[in-house]
């Protein structure tokens, strides 16, 4: 903050005024402090708080995973039916080729691949920066990518599953059309895994694409804990962490909840 | 076991021989800087290129490889040993030490990984180990999770039972009888998370929290490129292009293993 070469008497007034001076337990105590009064503390560098920063980048990150989830929803549930309908023909090959693929390539690659060809190259859309919907869609489909592949894989296996329930057997046996079976027995008991794997995912958006944020430019949350972790900033970090953690843990309550509407065997207690 | 899983071993095997062997592989050192050719298009005498300090692509990748790889298999062996004596204790004990135990893992299991991971990593100063550690620290909880819950089911069979009667101590059933039944599904499992474990070494490295220049690993390259993405966009695309194929490889492995011990494995 000071520099290498800074006065031993600057460097002693910049930790009073953080509070590092004081041995660590006391400065525990005063963050916990803070905390229960629902504070997170200063940045070091901005002196800014760390719960209005938060709050000022929380919408840039919901529109971001709102968006990444409207185009991998979609087409992940679609690429699974098809494989699954179409099991072990050419067809599930090529899909269970693809949603391996991305599952395996590293978002901060393809981002850099998608910016390269669609931005740089082809100069459809802006390469970085946070705005309209020009600036979106770039990150949103890289952020996509993983969640694709990971809602088909499910989508695919979870559907197996239940084909082979006797109910699906029952349901045909009494005659029932194919698209009423597909369409409400077997989609609806398929549904528990493949909203799991959606709130996961969407959880973890939501505490901020740390990595495409941080590509893209997107000014939201991932991309201010990545400057709190360059800067070693760590009232910034903390109050990304905490409240990343928090909001994990909020929609997997909620997925939890759902879990009863969709299954009411599963029981709220 | 399929082609898929077949092809998967050998350009495993292939990348891991190429990087053991880099120093005969590559005709320049990883870190062997050299003006008089920077930002040179792959050619004959640079088959990836080179980067903005004239650093041969294809040695870095190379030397890189060794880090990440070994980085991702030592964290999912630790992992993987952690989470099997964990989870076998938790299971076979039952009661209040598997709740304990259980609500830790769960603690763990509650953070987004990655998250997780970098808070994790910032704690320590930069460097391969840190990375490691970091993989570790979230990696065994998925382990003993499922470990967990397999022993849960073994542990009411009959021959654990006919062991207890015999007078085997809890030691011996746990690792002579309730061990050994584990390891079809701990493979699977290993197999199935050391593709995710390279993607996250390179996420972190990438990241900065990893080795540290000049050191070259898959993820740091590509951090470094990626301000010459248009001028030299083969320094990012090689290292990219190995983290992805390495962990394909590693993936299209695990849901073999899965497919021919029947398994399925959920979290």
């Amino acid at each position: 903050m000071v520099g290498e070469r800074a006065q031993p008497e600057v460097i002693e007034k910049i930790r009073k005024e953080l509070g590092t001076d004081r041995n660590i337990i006391s400065q525990y105590y005063g963050y916990i402090k803070l905390l229960l009064q629902g504070e997170f503390g200063r940045s070091y560098y901005t002196n800014r708080k760390v719960f209005d920063d938060l709050l000022l980048k929380f919408p840039n990150t919901l529109k971001l995973a709102v968006c990444a989830m409207l185009i991998a929803i979609p087409l992940g549930l679609s690429f699974g039916f098809l494989s699954a309908y179409k099991k072990d023909t050419w067809m599930d090959g090529l899909i269970s080729a693809i949603s391996v693929t991305g599952l395996s390539v590293p978002v901060f690659w393809s981002g850099l691949l998608i910016m390269l060809f669609l931005s740089l190259q082809l100069k459809l859309f802006p390469p970085s920066g946070t705005g309209d919907i020009r600036f979106l869609i770039l990150p949103s489909i890289t952020l996509s990518l993983p969640a694709i592949a990971a809602i088909s894989r499910v989508t695919r296996t979870s559907l197996m599953e239940i084909f082979d329930m006797p109910f699906v057997t029952t349901a045909k046996a009494k005659g029932l059309p194919e698209s009423k079976i597909n369409g409400i027995h077997v989609f609806k008991n398929a549904l528990i895994p493949i909203i799991t794997v959606i709130g996961l995912d969407f959880g973890s958006y939501l505490n901020g694409a740390v990595l495409t944020e941080t590509i893209f430019g997107w000014d939201g949350i991932g991309r201010f804990t990545m400057q709190g972790i360059i800067m070693r900033d760590y009232p910034v970090i903390m109050g990304c962490v905490i409240v990343g953690t928090m909001i994990f843990v909020a929609i997997n309550l909620i997925v939890d909840i759902m879990y009863h509407y969709l299954d009411p065997r599963i029981r709220l207690n | 076991m399929k082609t898929t899983g077949k092809i998967s071993i050998f350009v495993l095997l292939l990348i891991t021989l190429l990087s053991v062997f880099a120093p005969a592989v590559s005709r320049y050192g990883p870190d062997r800087i050299d003006l008089d050719s920077l930002k040179i298009p792959p050619d004959f005498e640079h088959p990836l290129g080179t980067d903005n300090k004239g650093r041969d692509i294809l040695s870095r990748v190379l030397y890189g490889g060794r880090i990440s790889i070994s980085i991702a298999v030592t964290a999912a062996l630790i992992s993987m040993g952690i989470g099997l004596f964990i989870g076998l204790v938790s299971g076979y004990f039952g009661g209040r030490t598997d709740t304990v135990i259980m609500a830790f893992v769960d603690l763990i299991l509650s953070f987004p990984s990655l998250l997780l991971a970098i808070g994790i990593s910032i704690l320590l100063p930069p460097g391969i180990y840190t990375v490691m550690i970091a993989i570790v620290a979230v990696g065994w909880a998925s382990f003993a999770r499922i470990i967990r819950g397999y022993v849960l089911t073994l542990r009411e069979a009959t021959y654990i039972e006919a062991a207890r009667t015999l007078g085997c101590s809890n030691r011996r059933i746990l690792f002579k009888h309730l061990m050994p039944q584990c390891i079809p599904l701990l493979l699977v499992m290993t197999g199935m998370k050391i593709g995710g474990y390279i993607i996250t070494e390179a996420s972190l490295s990438f990241l900065g929290l990893g080795a540290q220049p000049p050191t070259a690993t898959w993820g740091s390259m590509i951090n470094a490129n990626r301000a010459y993405i248009t001028s030299a966009p083969w320094t990012v695309f090689a290292p990219g292009f190995m983290i992805a194929l390495t962990s394909l490889c590693f993936n299209i492995l695990g849901d073999n293993l899965r497919d021919k011990y029947g398994i399925k494995v959920r979290g």
